[in-house]
């Protein structure tokens, strides 16, 4: 049904198509912006297909490897090479493929929603050329196998990204968040880009199995180690390295913001990919994932208090995000924690990384999906400001559902996905440690009581005279925010078939290094 | 803000041959130091010489921002066309299909010292002109954005 030229040459396509279509966009939009916003729309909905193409290949026939520039895409180490695979290698195992169908979901309900929320905004062209930059950033990140590759789309992502948050100039506000956004992400970069030098010279390879085979703990590789969690954990907004989250995910346009929770998660997934595929057992496993558990209960609990005063609706969601990510660092720190000792493993060790990572996906959607609402809500009535704002619930239902669909989901409340892998969270980590767990349920609460207040300020209380004549949001926004509104409800409704098709290939793929390293070097 | 009647004409002389060297540095990324970006830099450079002797004013109906956008976009089409055209061959992606195919830059590699022959090297040469032509647009918008501030400083 799907052409064989596209199964295989799909790892290289997914980066292809976004990138071309991104400066091709500058001459479609030259002719009219009515053919530009179908050709963006379609290159996204055709890299979304790829990508989800290339994901169920993956988890149907196993992890995939794609060569750049070999002459056969499974020849990872040229025969004059000494047994280095020196070519830039895709590496898609179910975890990277977890994060493709994030992107690729995530990506096309976002472009669907800016086609229409964007529309009356100038300079559109470089909006569209940056999104899909973003979008290629994420989806190589996601997937090489190479080590420096990672640096370079990371740094794809993050210039994109700047230019994006700085997109509404709103009285240099913006430029400040993206100034700020863009310089720690520089220094994130240079601190990753040192920790890639100290690999490089310490074990001639690039290449991350290669370097994961030859891995020794070294000084060095401490040294290196401390870089890239420090870059990564700044990257995915993790208290104490959060500052830039709140300004630039309030600064940038809501479309914007959405994507820049699934960018957070790529480094989410780099950070993981790093420790696990790369360091495994080799690392002292008790100590690093306490170190990742403490960020991750710091994240929660910071995040939340600081979440709960905020008047700005797009500043408490920012913090909400920050908050969300430290349950997912506490769920895989925990397996990280147990890492080697293969009874605890199994007790809880594997349901604690599956409840970290389904909880990836969840969060991604349903904080994509609040700040989409939070967006639609904007455009209609100008202002984030939740003392400002009520009684909207009579003009905009189809927004208000939404947001109940995504605070419920964020606040853990079943039937949404989020009660699913925060329940997976609570009970793996309740054995690992009882205050931990304790402390997860405390912040879930607190989560819902603010999204309560923001529910209430929002969309309750009588029609206020400003808002007379608020219509409700385009249709292309709501189809947009539909998309992730039916993944979270669906998520929600069946976990069992997610967790077992999607999430445990994924975190068994993590845990097993020797299989990644095999990948490319075959056997060995 | 014009500078001395010197500097305009030592611009003058030296903008052909600071062009010609870039170019240089472009064509024989292959076999020498240097290649695209480096080549396409100093291109850009060009641009700088001869904004700063003359007056931004006048620079800019000669140099175009949108002429220097299409060259960065019309950059990275080539070079993605490249990697491209190995998947048509049936390759993966970035395949050097004309290394010895004796087609264009196709010839083989003479082994041992030798001067060097410009026509080897498959797509390598390819994506080096398209990586100058896009560092040449990018840099030189750059220039063109941040030496805007001069006139404006002026008035």
């Amino acid at each position: 049904m799907i052409p064989q030229f596209i199964v295989e040459n799909s790892p290289a396509l997914m980066v292809i198509v976004p990138l071309v279509a991104a400066f091709i966009t500058p001459f479609i939009g030259r002719i009219s912006s009515g053919i530009r916003s179908i050709w963006v729309g379609g290159a996204m909905a055709v890299t979304s297909a790829i990508t989800l193409i290339l994901a169920f290949d993956v988890y149907s026939a196993g992890t995939r490897l794609y060569v750049f520039g070999a002459r056969a895409a499974s020849a990872a180490i040229p025969p004059d090479s000494g047994g280095i695979p020196i070519r830039i290698i895709f590496e898609v195992d179910p975890m990277s493929a977890l994060m493709l169908v994030i992107t690729a979901i995530s990506g096309f309900a976002i472009i669907l929603y800016s086609l229409s929320s964007e529309r009356s905004h100038t300079g559109l062209e470089s909006y569209y050329t940056l999104f899909l930059l973003m979008i290629t950033g994420i989806l190589g990140m996601v997937s090489t196998g190479d080590i420096f590759n990672f640096f370079v789309f990371l740094e794809i992502l993050s210039l994109a990204s700047a230019g994006l948050i700085a997109y509404r100039i709103d009285g240099g506000v913006a430029v400040e968040a993206a100034l700020k956004y863009f310089v720690l992400s520089t220094i994130g970069a240079l601190a990753i880009l040192v920790a890639i030098g100290i690999y490089y010279g310490e074990y001639n390879a690039l290449n991350m199995a290669m370097i994961a085979s030859r891995m020794q703990f070294s000084l060095l590789d401490q040294v290196a180690l401390v870089l890239i969690i420090a870059a990564l954990a700044m990257k995915c907004g993790a208290v104490p390295m959060h500052f830039w989250t709140p300004d630039a995910y309030s600064m940038a346009p809501s479309s914007i913001t959405a994507l820049l929770v699934v960018a957070s998660q790529a480094s989410l997934y780099g950070l993981f990919r790093i420790v696990f595929s790369l360091y495994s057992v080799t690392l002292n496993a008790v100590m690093v994932g306490w170190l990742i558990i403490i960020l991750g209960v710091l994240s929660m609990v910071v995040g939340v208090t600081m979440a709960i005063p905020q008047k700005n609706v797009k500043r408490l969601m920012a913090y909400h995000a920050v908050s969300q990510t430290g349950y997912m660092l506490l769920g895989v720190g925990v397996g990280l924690a147990v890492l080697g000792n293969q009874p605890l493993l199994d007790a809880f060790g594997y349901l604690a990384m599956e409840g970290g990572i389904f909880h990836i996906i969840n969060h991604a959607m349903y904080k994509g999906l609040l700040f989409l609402t939070a967006g639609a809500i904007f455009l209609r009535v100008g202002t984030y400001n939740l003392n400002k704002m009520g009684g909207l619930g009579h003009s905009m239902k189809w927004t208000m559902v939404f947001f109940i669909i995504g605070a419920l989901a964020i606040a853990g409340i079943p039937p949404f996905n989020g009660f699913a892998s925060k329940l997976m969270i609570y009970e793996s980590v309740f054995m690992f440690n009882p205050v931990l767990a304790v402390i997860a349920m405390v912040v879930s609460i607190l989560t819902l009581a603010s999204f309560v207040k923001v529910f209430h300020s929002i969309f309750m209380g009588p029609k206020l005279p400003e808002f007379a004549d608020v219509k409700e949001a385009p249709l292309a926004m709501l189809l947009g925010m539909g998309i992730l509104a039916l993944v979270v409800v669906l998520f929600g409704l069946f976990p069992g078939i997610v967790v077992e098709n999607l999430i445990t290939p994924a975190a068994h793929a993590l845990v097993d290094q020797g299989a990644y390293i095999s990948t490319v070097l075959g056997g060995a | 803000m014009r500078m001395s009647k010197i500097v305009r004409t030592g611009a003058n002389l030296l903008y052909p041959f600071i062009l010609i060297f870039g170019l240089y540095v472009i064509m024989h990324g292959h076999l020498t130091p240097g290649g695209g970006f480096q080549g396409g830099a100093v291109v850009a450079t060009a641009a700088a010489l001869v904004i700063v002797a003359y007056s931004y004013d006048e620079v800019a109906g000669m140099l175009k921002k949108t002429a220097m956008k299409a060259r960065e976009s019309i950059g990275l089409l080539l070079f993605i066309g490249a990697g491209i055209a190995a998947l048509v061959v049936g390759a993966p992606f970035f395949y050097n299909f004309l290394a010895n195919s004796g087609l264009l830059f196709g010839m083989p590699v003479i082994p041992g010292p030798n001067p060097g022959d410009l026509n080897t090297a498959g797509v390598i040469p390819i994506m080096n002109i398209a990586v100058g032509i896009e560092v040449w647009g990018g840099l030189a918008i750059i220039l063109l954005y941040m030496l805007s501030g001069i006139r404006k400083e002026e008035s």
